[in-house]
């Protein structure tokens, strides 16, 4: 038999049907649906008279629209246009028959953190959400991409997508990372080492040392940015710390069926001789806590670089970095570590998880945020908050001086009350930092809970190896 | 679906790279639990001040270029977020190709399920597309799906690569999922199988 990638395996496992042209049918495992890029597929499924396939293996969670302070689950303290689209979401579960949290619900959170909590994310699956941060499944060896509406109703309809097979890459971290430097730093350094549009047409696959040494919460956040690398997935081969973190979870297989499952997701892995259409490795060791200072994710620097100039740049890319930092509010030659916030954000589906929340509060413990400053965390599911709780690390936040908010996507995208004004500067670990991402003419720094802790420490961006 | 079969119209110039989808449609419009309507916000951040007046330096605000049908952008358009708003509010404002060296994937097939055709095109073409849109509503371009040609106003020609199976359903405006529905046996018989072999899915 011929060496396949670990992507190479998933697709075969998955091919329901292939036409003559190359066009294929992909059969999807897990379906999760979130109530802003849904409710048009729905709504054409019953202009079709089109039923769910799959309701078993549709799950959905409202996430991007609901407030995160308390009282949300009365409509009332919604927007209009929110309430709206949340009782659409409401409405489409319970006559679809589909797997539902509810607001209300402990374990409703951002769509991308309740997959892997509930077990419904379990390696060697297809899993796809009209939501491009769907990229996050791929840490469990699910190939797993976003789509849009058209394919969330093809998806409904059929359980499968229509789809071309992508291109196989490699990206390999080799050594381990120092003391400070985190899976968020080893993403942004991927995507500033091949560009926005650098993974288009491809499945990445990372590996290496440094990929086997996270967590899963830290592969999670490797995969989530994977789409910022133009990306279509992001992959790690699943191993003994994948199958310990899915086990026993609610909709993981059990007894005989576990055993059964094992026995197949320890085959997948990429053989050693597959072959890899590009390449790109990178050293655990060389890669420094990052922060970006433009307005697109590839604008990424170690934190003790400076501004850059645009001349800095060459084609397209010299007015985009001028326009940038017009947005931005910067001067060339600015050292990173002087630029000075106004608002720190912690949370969203890159680092929301349990782990990213105890390594925010060790930095912060004992200590008191700048005056003046606004943070906010927000844990990416009830549960996660709960066990934030109850390990004490809500304390810390709250007396450290931050919002101890619900569970919700909140101001990654600001689709919800939480926002930037328009001039403010925020420390934020989500994963896109485009104009007007965090509200209208907020200015967005990407970088890790722990170096967006210790900008809530001194007020300004800064290397947290300084205050570790 | 609508049909895409040949296109002549003004093209727009967007010289920028990296427009990614909030550009195009910012979050505040996807509130909406309908596929139309969007097209007065696209572009919203760039093409009004903050007053709600429009921004007369926007390309879409000049009048030369008020009835584009064809946008001419630069590398990786329609970068980040998945919404499909994208394409419906380039759509709903009458754009029905978008020309670019490359494009995001989500994107790029979103395009396809709404009636509009994305073409990627190297470098060097599209810096002479974007020279032709900049003379204005005088110099329009002529795209044909068929042919997979491009014409410009003074009868340049350039072609250009799309897939076949994309370019059936475009140019015959057929629905992705009718078309799925014919292989319902394989998608059943698939199943089947894998109730067999991955009963814990
Ligand atoms: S947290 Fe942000 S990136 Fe993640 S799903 Fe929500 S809005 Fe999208």
């Amino acid at each position: 038999m011929s060496p396949k990638t670990l992507y190479d395996k998933i697709w075969d496992a998955h091919l329901a049907h292939e036409a003559e042209d190359g066009t294929c049918l992909l059969y999807i495992d897990r379906h999760l649906v979130h109530e802003v890029t849904s409710p048009q597929a729905f709504e054409g499924l019953r202009m079709a008279g089109r039923t769910v396939r799959a309701p078993d293996k549709t799950i959905a969670v409202p996430d991007h629209n609901v407030p995160t302070t308390p009282g949300r689950e009365d409509p009332a303290n919604m927007t209009e246009d929110s309430a709206i689209q949340v009782a659409a979401l409401d409405k489409n579960a319970k006559e679809f028959g589909i797997h539902y949290y509810p607001v209300s619900d402990i374990r409703q959170g951002i769509v991308h953190i309740v997959g892997p909590e509930q077990g419904w994310t379990l390696p060697g699956m297809t899993v796809v959400c009209g939501d491009s941060h769907t990229a996050t499944h791929g840490a469990f060896g699910a190939l797993a991409h976003g789509i849009g509406t058209s394919e969330v109703e093809h998806v409904l309809a059929t359980q499968t997508l229509i789809q071309k097979k992508s291109k196989n890459m490699k990206v390999e971290i080799t050594g381990s990372l120092r003391p400070g430097v985190t899976a968020k730093d080893i993403t942004l350094s991927v995507i500033g080492a091949t560009g926005t549009a650098g993974g288009t047409g491809y499945v990445i696959e990372y590996c290496g040392q440094a990929i086997r040494e996270l967590s899963m919460e830290g592969r999670m956040t490797v995969c989530n940015m994977a789409i910022e690398g133009g990306a279509r997935a992001g992959l790690i081969a699943p191993d003994e710390k994948t199958f310990d973190y899915v086990k026993g979870r609610p909709h993981a297989p059990k007894g005989a069926q576990w055993e059964a499952a094992l026995n197949w997701w320890k085959t997948l892995y990429s053989d050693d001789d597959a072959e890899w259409d590009m390449v790109v490795t990178l050293k655990g060791e060389d890669i420094a806590p990052v922060v970006t200072w433009g307005t697109s994710p590839e604008d990424v620097l170690p934190i003790t670089a400076k501004v850059p100039a645009p001349e800095d740049f060459e084609g397209g890319k010299v007015t985009a970095a001028s326009r940038s930092l017009d947005y931005m509010g910067l001067k060339p030659g600015t050292p990173l570590n002087e630029i000075a916030i106004d608002t720190v954000f912690i949370g969203s589906c890159t680092n929301g998880r349990i782990e990213d929340l105890r390594a925010a509060a060790a930095i912060l413990k004992g200590k008191k945020i700048k005056d003046g400053l606004r943070a906010m965390v927000v844990p990416g599911s009830g549960l996660v908050r709960a066990q934030a709780e109850e390990e004490g690390l809500a304390d810390i936040f709250k007396e450290a001086g931050f919002e101890w908010r619900l569970a919700g996507c909140s101001m990654c995208l600001a689709m919800n009350p939480d926002q930037l004004q328009p001039g403010e500067r925020c420390a934020a670990t989500s994963n896109r930092n485009f104009e007007g991402r965090q509200g209208k003419g907020g200015r967005t720094h990407l970088m890790s809970p722990q170096m967006a802790a210790a900008a809530a420490i001194t007020g300004h961006l800064t290397d947290v190896r300084e205050v570790m | 679906m609508d049909k895409f079969t040949t296109l002549t119209g003004i093209a727009a110039p967007l010289p920028l790279i990296n427009v990614d989808t909030d550009m195009i449609i910012p979050k505040q419009f996807l509130k909406t639990i309908k596929r139309s309507g969007l097209g007065v916000n696209l572009f919203d951040e760039m093409r009004y001040n903050d007053n709600g007046s429009e921004n007369e330096t926007f390309v879409l605000n000049k009048d030369a270029y008020r009835e584009a049908e064809i946008l001419v952008a630069g590398d990786n358009f329609g970068c980040g977020s998945s919404r499909e708003h994208a394409p419906w509010a380039i759509k709903d404002f009458g754009i029905r190709c978008v020309i670019a060296p490359s494009f995001a994937d989500i994107f790029y097939n979103n395009c396809f399920k709404n009636g509009i055709l994305p073409i990627a095109l190297p470098q060097e073409q599209v810096d002479l597309l974007m020279t032709e849109a900049e003379k204005g509503a005088n110099a329009r371009i002529t795209v044909d799906l068929q042919e997979q040609a491009i014409t410009t106003s003074d009868g340049q020609v350039m072609s250009f690569d799309v897939d076949a199976f994309k370019k059936h359903c475009l140019l015959n405006g057929l629905d992705d999922i009718g078309l799925t529905m014919e292989n319902v046996a394989s998608i059943d018989r698939f199943e089947s199988e894998a109730a067999q072999s991955r009963p814990w899915v």
